[in-house]
């Protein structure tokens, strides 16, 4: 979740969505490889099919490469970014807030247990703090603290079919993005209801962010509204205009 | 006729070379410029590449391109590092000389005199080609280590962590661009030795040849 450079603060942002949407059609066009072979390949559609042919087996090999033991390194607090930087696919000043104690997180898919979670629900279960590196596709990172409760824990409590393939994760920014189970129950990906000492603030992805260490940064999803485990290939935001679906680090 | 009974010499490049230096050759260009179209993103120096110079239109067209085409260039990597030891390449044409040698074709170089005789690696190449090798090598390392700090955490740490890991691969990009300078330079200066490296030439039997033999071993 990024591209804050993309954003002029001036325009709506929904003429952005519309902005992005074209610029998604460019996408895979290829300016840079006409500049070599001297013709405009922008038409070639078998350059952006084997693009995404790639795209999806170096998905496979992130996730042969993936361990679900290996953990990511966990930092001193001294050396916490201050301050952790917002980012979305919006500025800070679109950021949406829901009042905590109505909230709840829907629960659908290959579960035994459907009924929605209430906030009071996580805060009584056990909850795990991490210092980790959050790594935006950009290239740029920041050190946080985040705890909350295991997602692997959650699915658990919520009788999820754990051999299913994906688990999906819609927010009420109108986000959305997927990952694979093996990452769901990895140990350090977690339900994340405080940043430091403190609750989430709104900026940070109130009242819920999943945190998960071992990805990059458009896989860690704020604002969760609903928690899906499923077969279907779920996409997301990012991933279904071009990024790829692993996005592991 | 007589002539056909003589046993004539190979092609030198071996088809080995010729075919992986091409096709990473292309694999490099598409690295390079997709790690600019990446390195906008977020850029570390205060500066940013021109978007013509840059591949895939955003930045998720660049990330497309870079794992598409790191994936090619470690193929060809593979193919031509196994061939290099095993058929001793490596050791008989590209392990640096002396700096004697060194300094001797320096000098010739800059007098545009240097010999470049077909199947014969003289210093400077010697020593440009091995130090690319080592800079491909540690480009592609750097490269992992940002890609994957996690799983191959251990990479990251040796190359100090993410951030200046990144730097690192910055820097051996720089390093690569720098060669391929050169290298573009020489071999329009030599087009002998850009032919030699499409189709192959054979060495001839003539004296020249061996002008740099004996050099400092």
């Amino acid at each position: 979740m990024s591209h804050n450079r993309l954003d002029r603060s001036a325009i709506a942002p929904e003429l952005r969505r519309i902005e992005r949407r074209l610029m998604l059609k460019g996408a895979l066009s290829l300016g840079g490889l006409s500049m070599l072979s001297g013709c405009a390949l922008d038409d070639e559609p078998s350059v952006e099919r084997a693009l995404s042919a790639m795209s999806r087996f170096t998905d496979r090999m992130q996730a042969l490469l993936f361990s679900r033991q290996r953990l990511a390194r966990e930092f001193d607090a001294s050396r916490i970014t201050h301050p952790f930087p917002f980012n979305a696919y919006y500025d800070e000043s679109e950021v949406r807030t829901v009042d905590p104690a109505g909230w709840r997180l829907d629960v659908g898919g290959l579960v035994s247990d459907r009924r929605p979670w209430s906030l009071a629900q996580f805060r009584a279960l056990p909850q795990k703090r991490q210092i980790t590196r959050h790594i935006c596709v950009e290239g740029w990172s920041a050190i946080g603290d985040w705890s909350g409760v295991p997602l692997s824990m959650f699915l658990q409590k919520v009788g999820a079919d754990l051999r299913a393939k994906y688990v999906n994760f819609r927010c009420f920014d109108d986000y959305s993005t997927s990952i694979d189970m093996a990452t769901a129950l990895h140990p350090q990906t977690i339900l994340a209801l405080d940043y430091g000492d403190r609750a989430l603030p709104p900026a940070y992805g109130a009242p819920m962010k999943v945190r998960i260490p071992t990805k990059l940064g458009y896989k860690n999803p704020k604002y969760l509204a609903s928690i899906e485990v499923t077969n279907r290939f779920p996409g997301g935001y990012w991933e279904d205009q071009g990024y790829d679906w692993f996005g592991g680090s | 006729m007589l002539s056909s009974r003589r046993v004539r010499p190979r092609r030198t490049p071996s088809p080995f070379i010729r075919i992986t230096h091409w096709i990473g050759a292309l694999s490099m260009l598409a690295m390079i410029g997709s790690g600019w179209q990446i390195y906008n993103a977020s850029p570390i120096l205060p500066f940013e590449f021109p978007a013509w110079a840059t591949l895939g239109g955003w930045l998720g067209g660049g990330i497309a391109w870079h794992f598409a085409a790191m994936w090619v260039l470690m193929a060809a990597g593979v193919v031509y590092l196994g061939y290099g030891v095993l058929s001793g390449h490596f050791r008989r044409d590209l392990r640096p000389v002396g700096p004697r040698a060194i300094g001797r074709d320096m000098a010739q170089a800059l007098r545009f005199r240097l010999s470049h005789a077909a199947g014969h690696y003289n210093a400077i190449q010697r020593l440009l080609y091995t130090g690319v090798l080592i800079v491909a090598l540690l480009t592609v390392a750097s490269g992992l280590s940002i890609w994957k700090p996690v799983q191959l955490g251990w990479l990251t740490w040796l190359f100090g962590g993410y951030d200046v890991a990144r730097r690192i691969h910055f820097a051996m990009m720089t390093l690569i661009v720098a060669f391929l300078v050169i290298h573009i330079a020489l071999a329009l200066l030599v087009p002998s030795t850009l032919f030699g490296m499409v189709f192959g030439r054979r060495p001839s039997a003539a004296p020249e040849v061996s002008v740099q033999e004996g050099g400092a071993r």
